[in-house]
């Protein structure tokens, strides 16, 4: 290879800065899984009777099923009863009432991610739900919010504020019997965010979960539940971090929005858990599904994605266009360097009329990072004049990483129009040639030319994520151009 | 996340009558086969049997059923009937004004009185498969079998294990051979299951033009199972055109494996036209650097015609170029299949792959499953794929109608047109134009 782009090697190897473990008191149930570990989360969390019943069912079912092999990644077997499945900061009993009463080392721990949950938070304006290992610790802006009548709490506070809304609506994308790791997290979710926003309301901010892994040997099994009444809108943003440690921890989350007639829902997510090392020892499975339902007509789910993190990531956020006129988008970055191994993309099904939705996905890979985009369009017989655009493309840095493309497209419907392009490249020599002769340096042209091959998908992207999401993309490159 | 599995128990695989009519066929042909051939049948069934019918559960066959296929009851011929197809027949089915070499295979084996060989002076051998294992040996044990991987393809497997006759043709280094050779495999039987098996020989910077054409005269249901494998040296240019109009009650299924050495040009075309199955797999192995490929497809359906096509383009070496236009034209009740793979491998450094699949669904009830997918384990490489779904140009057939053309013929003239792109790419030009002719018949049809 030549020796100008030897630095694009250096750019990658950097560190990982969310590293840290925070010592706190917690409060675990022992590893291992039975129905009496899910009696007990349930009790601990004083769940009705009906989540329970729900819990119990997920796991019987799941005791039927078999751990799915097909995604193109490869890793150890998972023991299930090596996982501890509840894990929370200890707390007074009656757990804490405002901010001041929160645990101030957990305070810290989100200072130190970047995460403004005190009073200054105001500037930032975001509402923010801070999920550390299994339980929500602190939420704000819930009084702000509550006068418009949006409410957004931890699920935990659902199900015992609101049961009516959560057995209405839980399980109604993403059933209990929907796979192996959907099922698993509904028997054993510990917490979670829970959104609801009303008949015609805008919600006036952005809506933000951070979750943080941070006890060892722990699994993190959030659930999120996103309703948008007719005509509402949000726009939700998602945050992950956890230590680094050597062994892997999985993370098995379950993410449903459901959109009514003309509401909005807008998700993002920026996910940067820990990717391991460079020899690819320790990291997170990310193995989360998430579904959005186009329930209503004239609705939109659009889902927007920038994965940095975890040893491996298999996730396919999804739409289900059922209502005539829905609009179903997914846009993704995603990088894997040293060993990391992304199995990710997104299933657009239309059902209803008129129905359109667009895909674009954008791999990098890098070091010896295994990066397949993996997609469906199905297009049913209902589904007259749908229309689809997906383009997917990868970028490979360095000669020993791979980048795979598994697109599946289904038309039932002779009006249907899908259009599908991917291309693979990587950074041409003449490009960076064309940089370094106007007086820039290698690492700067080759964060120039993946900030722009990238373009597409920041600028959907909140405003101080986009920022976020184009300083951590260089980070997690630095050093890695080849 | 999920994949939904088939909600069909998978069936039940009825190989008996597979491996009872094996261990038969191997007593009779115990007395005449080489050690080497006795050899590669055993490996070939007992993988079948390993192997079973693929079911919608394996990933190949995901969007295709191979059930009908399994419970077609197995009847190989082992020995053509003479006069089974008289000269009336011929002309009826080759192409007029086609200059070329024809090789005719009744029920998959050479009838050399029907056949019709030019006088060349190159030293090219081409005849009859069970003729070469006879005379030419050596030649024959060195390739037989070495493409076609019938360790995982169970159709390839159980041709494998009846190697009896098909095509055998060798062209020898530095030979050109002017005219096409045109292979015409007949179905006359009906209830039967014909496995003709063939070895195309390239030499090194040889060229030759190969004609795979399967048409039936049997009007009733039977099942051709053919396996062709294809082998081109050093700088050796080949035009491979496989054409598929068998009968509309046939089952037809495939596989082509090609194996290319160091800048040879491959120029394939596969045309699909008839049975009521058709699964065609074409793979390309570009073994060598410098390797120039064509991969060009055209698949009609109509009625509840079902038409799959697998093709890979494995790009092993690095500098090779490959590229791939599929077109897919599906009417009534049927259904396409199309999965293009491109495998770029760990040192195909400089590679160059295309690939693109379109498809027009003419009717409510046509369906169309369309996966190209690109493995890459290179980085200095340009791949890219693009496929389409849709339907006619509805600003097309209005500019057209508002110059005084019907609908119908504006219709037609929009499919012609989307066809002949694939069909322009074919060299021997009395063989297009009859392939243009017989889609227009195919158009012109109430049910399409």
């Amino acid at each position: 290879m030549n020796t100008t782009l030897d630095p694009i090697e250096n750019l990658v190897q950097s560190d990982y800065k969310y590293g840290f473990v925070t010592e706190v008191e917690t409060d675990s149930v022992p590893p291992g899984l039975n129905e009496d570990t899910i009696r007990l989360i349930s009790a601990k969390k004083h769940e009705p009777d009906f989540m329970l019943e729900w819990r119990l069912r997920a796991y019987r079912h799941w005791l039927t099923m078999t751990e799915p092999k097909w995604a193109n990644v490869h890793y150890n077997p998972i023991d299930y009863q090596s996982i501890v499945y509840y894990s929370a900061p200890k707390r007074n009993a009656n757990g804490p009432k405002s901010l001041e009463e929160v645990d101030p080392k957990l305070l810290e721990t989100y200072e130190r991610l970047g995460i403004p949950l005190h009073e200054r938070a105001k500037l930032a304006g975001v509402a923010v739900d801070a999920v550390f290992d299994s339980v929500s610790v602190a939420t704000t802006f819930k009084e702000k919010l509550g006068e418009m009548g949006v409410l957004f709490c931890s699920f935990s506070d659902a199900v015992l504020n609101h049961p009516d809304l959560v057995k209405k609506y839980l399980g109604s994308v993403v059933p209990y019997t929907d796979n192996f790791f959907a099922t698993l997290n509904s028997a054993v979710f510990s917490d979670g965010s829970f959104c609801y926003i009303p008949k015609g309301v805008r919600c006036p901010m952005e809506l933000s979960t951070y979750f943080r892994i941070n006890a060892a040997n722990t699994g993190q099994f959030e659930r999120t539940l996103i309703i948008a009444e007719e005509g509402a809108y949000v726009s939700y943003l998602e945050g992950c971090t956890a230590p680094m440690r050597d062994e892997n921890q999985l993370h098995a989350a379950v993410v449903e929005l459901l959109a009514l007639d003309r509401a909005q829902i807008k998700y993002s997510t920026v996910q940067n858990w820990y990717p391991g090392d460079a020899e690819g020892r320790g990291g997170i499975y990310n193995f989360v599904t998430k579904r959005g339902l186009c329930k209503g007509r004239h609705s939109k789910i659009s889902w927007t994605q920038v994965e940095t993190g975890s040893a491996i990531t298999w996730k396919y956020p999804s739409c289900v266009l059922l209502g005539d006129n829905s609009v179903g988008e997914f846009y993704s970055v995603a990088v894997t360097n040293n060993r990391q191994q992304a199995d990710t993309g997104t299933k657009m099904i239309h059902i209803g009329k008129n129905t359109s939705s667009t895909i674009v996905s954008k791999g990098i890979s890098a070091g010896h990072g295994q990066n397949s985009y993996r997609g469906m369009v199905k297009v049913q017989k209902s589904a007259a004049q749908a229309r689809n655009f997906s383009q997917c493309d990868s970028l490979l840095l360095g000669d020993k990483c791979g980048a795979h493309t598994f697109p599946y497209l289904e038309v039932k419907n002779p009006t249907a129009r899908v259009e599908h392009e991917a291309t693979t490249s990587k950074i041409g020599e003449d490009q960076i040639f064309y940089c370094n002769q106007r007086g820039l340096a290698t690492q700067d042209a080759v964060n120039m030319i993946v900030n722009g091959y990238c373009k597409e998908v920041f600028k959907q992207l909140p405003m101080e994520f986009a920022v976020e999401a184009q300083k951590l993309l260089g980070v997690s490159l630095d050093g890695s151009v080849g | 996340m999920t994949r939904t599995l088939p909600t069909t128990p998978a069936e039940p695989r009825p190989l008996e009558a597979h491996l009872a009519a094996y261990e038969a066929f191997e007593r009779s042909a115990t007395e005449t086969s080489p050690p080497w051939l006795r050899a590669l049948r055993t490996s070939g069934i007992s993988y079948f049997a390993e192997l079973g019918f693929p079911t919608t559960e394996h990933e190949e066959w995901r969007f295709t059923n191979a059930a009908p296929l399994a419970q077609f009851p197995f009847k190989p011929v082992h020995r053509a009937l003479r006069n089974a197809v008289t000269a009336a027949d011929l002309a009826r089915i080759t192409f007029g004004g086609l200059r070329a070499c024809r090789l005719v295979f009744v029920d998959g084996h050479f009838d050399m009185a029907l056949s019709e060989l030019l006088p060349h002076s190159t030293g090219a051998v081409m005849g009859s498969l069970a003729a070469a294992i006879e005379r030419r040996g050596d030649l024959v044990e060195a390739r037989l079998g070495r493409a076609a991987h019938h360790e995982s393809n169970a159709f390839a497997a159980l041709n494998t294990a009846f190697i009896q006759d098909g095509a055998f043709i060798h062209v020898p280094p530095r030979a050109v051979l002017e005219a096409p050779i045109h292979l015409l495999f007949i179905a006359t039987k009906p209830g039967t299951v014909n496995q003709p098996r063939n070895l195309i020989i390239a030499e090194e910077r040889s060229q030759v033009r190969v004609i795979e054409d399967y048409v039936s005269l049997a009007g009733s249901a039977y099942f051709t199972n053919a396996v062709t494998e294809i082998f081109t040296g050093q700088d050796a240019a080949i035009e491979h055109l496989k054409i598929q109009r068998e009968g509309t009650a046939a089952f037809h299924v495939a596989t082509i494996e090609a194996h290319h050495q160091r800048q040879s040009r491959v120029l394939s075309h596969s045309i699909s036209l008839g049975a009521r199955f058709a699964r065609n797999d074409i793979n390309l192995r570009l073994d060598g650097e410098g390797c120039e490929s064509v991969l060009n497809g055209l698949f009609l359906a109509t009625g509840d015609q079902v038409v799959d096509h697998h093709t890979i383009a494995d790009h092993a070496r690095p500098h090779c170029a490959s590229h791939e236009f599929y077109h897919g034209i599906l009417g009534g009740r049927a259904k396409g299949v199309f999965n293009g793979k491109i495998y770029v491998r760990k040192d195909a450094q400089k590679t160059d792959a295309k690939q693109t699949n379109k498809n027009l669904l003419l009717s409510d009830e046509a369906s169309i499953n369309t996966k190209p997918q690109l493995e890459i384990f290179a980085d200095d490489v340009k791949c890219t794929h693009g496929a389409t779904v849709g339907q006619l140009d509805d600003q097309a057939i209005f500019y057209l109608r508002s110059r005084g053309i019907g609908e119908e013929l504006a219709r037609q003239m929009l499919i012609k047109a989307f066809a002949s792109t694939v069909l322009n790419r074919i060299t021997v030009e009395p063989v297009r134009e009859e392939l243009e002719r017989l889609l227009e018949e195919r158009l012109a049809q109430p049910n399409a």
